[in-house]
C-alpha cells in the first residue's frame, strides 16, 4: 500500500531515466544518506566507526570497482586485492615521500593503479575466462613479489611497510574516528554516484554487451579490447583509492601483507553474495561480508558450550564458501536481486499478487 | 528497386574461406547495388552464415576480397566494419540476455555515442543529454516495430519471436547501410513472418536500407527480394531474378535432389 | 665467477622431479575440466582434505587400509560435490561452475581445518631422507620417490583414458556432453567416475606433497601453482599436464637459483606465473590444449 507505482508515470525520457524512478526511493536515499552525515558518526561509537563502519564503506568501493570488472564486464579477476595494494603504496609514498597533498596522492595512488591493472589486462586481447582470470592470478603474485623486494618502494626488507604519516587534509588533522569516518564516507559517495552514472550510461550497457554476449558486441562495433582494458583500468582505480584510504584511515601505513590472495577470494565473494552487476550489490555484500566474523563472533560466545572449538574457528571460511555455492545456485544476482525481490512483493502488498 | 549506373555498394570478389579441412566458400563473388534487397538461398551448410560473416569481418578469406562502397574491408575486424555502415542479425539470437530490451537497443546506437567517459561520469550535462538524444532515436524503433509493451522487460524473458525482432531493433538503430540478416524469420508462425517482412521492406523503402537477406522460406524470398543468389557447399549455383531462379534446374536439384532409380 | 654446471644440472633435475609432481596436481584439474567443462578450484582442498584424512586413518589402520578408507571417503565427496553442486548448475555458464567450485575450496578447507586443526600434521610413508649421488649431483630419494610415483600414476591415467572403453567414454563425455548421451554413455556416472579419479590423484598428490612439506593448509597454494602448468600445457591436455609441469619446475628451481641471490630471493613465487602470461600472449591455449572455435 505505501510502496506504490500506482500514478507514479513519467512525462519526460529524463524523469524515466532517473536513478531512482520511484518516489520512496528517492526518500529512502535522502533518508540514508541524512542518517549516514548526521547520525551515525554520533551514535555509533569509536569501535564500530574504526573498525567495522569505515572498512565497510572501503571494501564497498573495493567491491564496487571489481563489480565493475567482473560482474558488469564479465571478466574475472582474482587478483582485485593487489591493485588495491598499488594504490595504498602509491598514496603513501606520494603523501609522505613528496608531499603531495592528501586528495591528489589518494588520485595518483587511484591512477597508478589503474595503469598497472590495465597492463595486467592486456592478455585479455587474445584469451578470456579462465586463461585471463590467471593473468589476474599472476598480478596477485608478481605484484606482491614486485612490492616486497623493491627497496625503492617498501624498503625491501622483510617489513615492508611504508608507514602513513599524520593525516592533514587541507590543513586540518584528521586523526579522530568521526574525522576518518567523514573523509571515507564523502569519497566514496563520490565515486559510488561516478560509478553509477558509468554503469547506467553507455559504457556500463557496453561492459553489459561484452559480458553476455561478446562476439555478437564486437560485430555490433564495441571495441572488445578497449572496453575490456577501461573495464580493468577503472576497476583497478576504484581498487587503487580504497587500498589508498585503508592505508590512510586503517592501518596507518601500506602493507603488502594485508592485500594478500585471501583478500581478493574475500572481494570475489562480496560481489557473488552481495549481486554481480549491481551497485547495491557491492554495499549489500561488503557489509555481509565485514559482519560475518562478528556474527560467528558472537554466535561462539553464545552457544561455544555445544559445539568442539575448531569448528567455530573455522566456521567462517565454512560459512564463506558455502553461501558462494549457496547463492550461485539460488540465487545467481545475489542479495541484491533478494532485495528487489521483496520490494517487488511491496509494491503490491497487502495484495499477494 | 533499379540501382543507377553507380558501382555495387558492396563486392564480393572471388571468396575463399576454409575451417581446417572443410571449405566453406569456394571462390564465391557476388555484389549488392544500393538500395536493392538481395537474397541468399541454399541449403543448410551451403556457406551462407560463413559469408555473412566473412562480410562483417568475423573471419577472413583466404584469398578473396570484399568490397564496401569501394572501400577494402577484407582483413577489418568487426567493430571496424560495423563503423563502415554495415549491421546484422544472427542465424542464433545474440541479444545481450541480462539486459533491458530498451538497453539492447540502445546498444545499436553504440557507434553514434559522443560522450566521453567523464561525461558519462558525471553525467548531469553533457551525458544526459547524449543519453536523451539516443533515447529518443531508440524509441522510434521501438515504436516503429510495435515493441513498446516490453521495452523494459530483460531479454532473456522473451519468446523467440520476440527476441528476433529485438535483435532487428538493434541492428535498425545503428542507422545502417548495410543490413545482413541472417534467417531472421527462422523459427515463426505465418502472421510473425507477415511481420518481419514488412518491416524490412518497409526499412528498405522508408530508410533506404541496402538488404542481404539469408532465408529459407521461399515464398518470403521470391516476394520480397529483388535478385536472388543460390548458394551450394559453398560455391554460387545461380543468380537472378526470384522468377528466374524458380525455374532454375541447378536450383531445383540442389534442392528437390534428383529421382533416384529403382 | 666460474660457472658450476654440476650444480645447474642438478638443481635441474630436481626441479624437473618437483615438476612431475606439479603436474599430478595439474593432472587432477585436466580431469575434470575434460569431462565436465568445469575448472575445479577446489582441486587444492581436496588434496589437503586427502591428505589430512589419511593421516587421521593411518594412527591406526595399516597403510594399505588407510589408503583404501581414504579413495572411499574421496569417492563418497564427489559423489555428493555432484549431486549438491554440480547438477543444480549443469545449465550455467562456465564461469559460474568456476566461481561454485572457489566456494567449494573454501568450504572443504574451513571443514578439514575444523575436523584436523592447523597444525601441520607429519605423513610418514616409509621413504627416508636420503639423497644418492650420482656422479656429483645429489638428488633427494624423496624427490626421486615423489617423481616415480607421479610418472607411474600419469602413465595408467593416460593409458585408461586412451585404451579402456570406460576412459574413451569419459573423453566423449569431455568433447560433447550431448552427442555423448545420444549413444547412451550416462552422463552423471560419467562426470561421477571423473571426480573420483580426480579425487584419486588428489590423494597421490597430497600424499607426495605432503610427505614433503608437511599436511597443512599450504598445500591448497601449491595447488595454485598447478594453474600456470596448465597454461602452459593447455587446460585440457593429459601430456600438456606433465610437459607444462616439467617446465614450471625446472624453470622455478633455475631461475630462483640463477637469479634469486641478485634480487632477494622468492623467483619461486612469482616466476611460473610470469612464465604462464608470456605463454597467454604467445600461445594462447597452452602446448598442446585445443583451441577453442565458437560459431556466430
Amino acid at each position: 500500500m505505501f510502496y506504490r507505482e500506482c500514478g507514479n508515470y513519467k512525462a519526460t525520457y529524463r524523469e524515466d531515466m532517473a536513478i531512482f524512478p520511484i518516489p520512496l526511493d528517492k526518500w529512502g536515499i535522502f533518508v540514508i544518506l541524512i542518517l549516514a552525515f548526521l547520525v551515525v558518526p554520533f551514535l555509533a561509537g569509536h569501535y564500530w566507526l574504526i573498525s567495522i563502519i569505515i572498512p565497510f564503506l572501503i571494501f564497498s568501493l573495493s567491491a564496487l570497482g571489481l563489480n565493475f570488472l567482473t560482474g558488469y564486464a564479465g571478466q574475472l579477476s582474482l587478483g582485485h586485492a593487489s591493485f588495491m595494494a598499488v594504490g595504498a603504496y602509491a598514496s603513501v609514498i606520494l603523501y609522505s615521500r613528496y608531499g603531495v597533498p592528501f586528495l591528489p596522492s589518494l588520485l595518483g595512488g587511484g591512477l597508478v593503479a589503474a595503469v598497472v591493472g590495465a597492463i595486467f589486462g592486456i592478455p585479455s586481447l587474445k584469451v578470456k575466462g579462465f586463461y585471463l582470470a590467471v593473468s589476474t592470478l599472476a598480478a596477485q603474485f608478481i605484484i606482491h613479489w614486485g612490492i616486497s623486494h623493491s627497496r625503492w618502494v617498501s624498503g625491501g626488507s622483510v617489513y615492508s611497510t611504508v608507514n602513513t604519516p599524520d593525516l592533514y587534509i587541507f590543513g586540518w588533522l584528521v586523526d579522530t574516528s568521526m574525522e576518518k569516518y567523514y573523509v571515507a564516507l564523502v569519497i566514496v559517495v563520490i565515486m559510488v554516484l561516478f560509478g553509477k552514472n558509468l554503469v547506467r550510461s553507455q559504457i556500463g550497457r557496453a561492459w553489459m554487451s561484452i559480458r553476455d554476449m561478446d562476439v555478437a558486441s564486437e560485430i555490433i562495433g564495441v571495441s572488445q579490447f578497449r572496453y575490456k582494458l577501461l573495464a580493468f583500468a577503472v576497476s583497478s582505480f576504484y581498487a587503487g583509492v580504497a587500498g589508498g584510504l585503508l592505508a590512510f584511515l586503517y592501518y596507518m601505513a601500506a602493507n603488502i601483507e594485508e592485500f594478500h590472495l585471501h583478500l581478493s577470494f574475500r572481494l570475489l565473494g562480496m560481489i557473488i553474495i552481495g549481486g554481480m552487476g549491481s551497485v547495491l550489490g557491492s554495499f549489500l555484500g561488503a557489509a555481509f561480508i565485514v559482519l560475518l566474523p562478528i556474527f560467528i563472533n558472537r554466535l561462539v560466545s553464545g552457544w561455544g558450550a555445544l559445539f568442539p572449538v575448531d569448528l567455530l574457528a573455522n566456521l567462517e571460511l565454512i560459512i564463506f564458501g558455502g553461501l558462494i555455492i549457496f547463492f550461485l545456485i539460488i540465487e545467481p544476482l545475489g542479495l541484491a536481486r533478494l532485495w528487489l525481490t521483496v520490494k517487488d512483493k511491496l509494491r503490491l502488498w497487502p495484495f499477494p499478487y | 528497386m533499379e540501382g543507377s549506373n553507380h558501382p555495387p555498394m558492396l563486392e564480393v570478389k572471388d571468396v575463399h574461406i576454409s575451417f581446417g579441412v572443410l571449405k566453406a566458400l569456394n571462390g564465391v563473388s557476388l555484389h549488392i547495388k544500393k538500395g536493392e534487397i538481395l537474397a541468399i538461398i541454399g541449403p543448410n551448410g551451403a556457406g551462407k552464415t560463413t559469408m555473412t560473416n566473412v562480410i562483417s569481418g568475423v573471419c577472413h578469406p583466404k584469398p578473396g576480397r570484399i568490397l564496401f562502397e569501394g572501400k577494402d574491408i577484407t582483413t577489418m575486424p568487426p567493430h571496424h566494419v560495423a563503423a563502415l555502415g554495415i549491421a546484422r542479425t544472427f542465424q542464433n539470437v545474440e541479444i545481450f540476455k541480462g539486459m533491458r530490451v530498451l538497453d539492447n537497443i540502445m546498444m545499436g546506437r553504440h557507434l553514434q555515442m559522443r560522450s566521453g567517459f567523464l561525461s558519462q561520469g558525471i553525467y548531469w550535462g553533457l551525458g544526459q543529454k547524449e543519453e536523451i538524444r539516443h533515447r529518443k532515436f531508440v524509441e522510434w524503433v521501438i515504436d516503429w516495430l510495435e515493441i513498446e509493451h516490453i521495452r523494459k522487460t530483460p531479454a532473456g524473458m522473451l519468446a523467440y519471436g520476440l527476441q528476433k525482432r529485438v535483435e532487428l531493433g538493434r541492428a535498425l538503430a545503428a542507422e545502417p547501410k548495410l543490413l545482413l540478416l541472417d534467417e531472421p524469420m527462422g523459427g515463426m508462425n505465418v502472421d510473425e513472418k507477415e511481420d518481419i517482412a514488412r518491416f524490412i521492406l518497409d526499412a528498405n523503402e522508408e530508410l533506404g536500407t541496402t538488404i542481404f537477406l539469408i532465408e529459407h522460406d521461399m515464398g518470403v524470398v521470391m516476394d520480397i527480394s529483388d535478385r536472388v543468389i543460390v548458394l551450394e557447399y559453398g560455391e554460387k549455383i545461380a543468380e537472378g531474378t526470384p522468377a528466374e531462379i524458380k525455374n532454375n534446374e541447378k536450383v531445383i536439384k540442389a534442392y528437390l535432389g534428383t529421382a533416384t532409380r529403382r | 665467477m666460474s660457472f658450476n654446471w654440476l650444480f645447474v644440472l642438478e638443481v635441474t633435475i630436481t626441479g624437473l622431479l618437483v615438476g612431475l609432481m606439479y603436474s599430478l596436481i595439474a593432472l587432477g584439474f585436466v580431469l575434470i575440466y575434460k569431462a565436465s567443462g568445469i575448472f575445479n578450484f577446489a582441486q587444492g582442498a581436496m588434496t589437503l582434505f586427502a591428505a589430512f584424512a589419511l593421516v587421521s586413518l593411518s594412527a591406526f589402520l595399516s597403510l594399505g587400509f588407510s589408503l583404501v578408507g581414504v579413495l572411499v571417503i574421496m569417492v563418497a565427496l564427489a559423489y555428493v560435490v555432484e549431486r549438491v553442486m554440480l547438477r543444480p548448475l549443469v545449465a550455467r555458464p562456465a564461469l559460474a561452475l568456476f566461481m561454485a567450485t572457489i566456494g567449494l575450496g573454501f568450504f572443504l578447507e574451513g571443514v578439514a581445518q575444523a575436523i584436523w586443526g592447523t597444525q601441520p600434521r607429519g605423513l610418514d610413508i616409509g621413504i627416508t631422507e636420503t639423497s644418492y649421488d650420482l656422479g656429483g649431483i645429489l638428488i633427494s630419494k624423496m624427490d626421486l620417490f615423489g617423481a616415480g610415483l607421479s610418472g607411474v600414476l600419469l602413465f595408467c591415467l593416460v593409458w585408461f583414458f586412451q585404451k579402456t572403453r570406460t576412459g574413451r567414454a569419459l573423453r566423449a563425455v569431455s568433447d560433447d556432453h550431448e552427442a555423448a548421451l545420444s549413444v547412451g554413455i550416462p552422463l552423471r556416472s560419467a562426470w561421477a567416475i571423473t571426480w573420483a579419479i580426480a579425487g584419486l590423484v588428489a590423494l597421490a598428490a597430497g600424499i607426495l606433497w605432503g610427505t614433503r612439506l608437511g599436511v597443512q593448509f599450504s598445500l591448497t597454494l601449491i595447488a595454485l601453482k598447478a594453474l600456470p602448468v596448465l597454461i602452459i600445457g593447455g587446460f585440457d591436455s593429459v601430456p600438456g599436464a606433465i610437459i607444462g609441469g616439467l617446465i614450471v619446475g625446472s624453470s622455478e628451481s633455475l631461475a630462483e637459483v640463477l637469479l634469486g641471490p641478485y634480487v632477494g630471493g622468492g623467483i619461486k613465487d612469482f616466476s611460473p606465473y610470469l612464465l604462464a602470461v608470456v605463454f597467454l600472449w604467445a600461445r594462447p591455449y597452452g602446448l598442446f590444449g585445443r583451441e577453442i572455435i565458437e560459431r556466430v
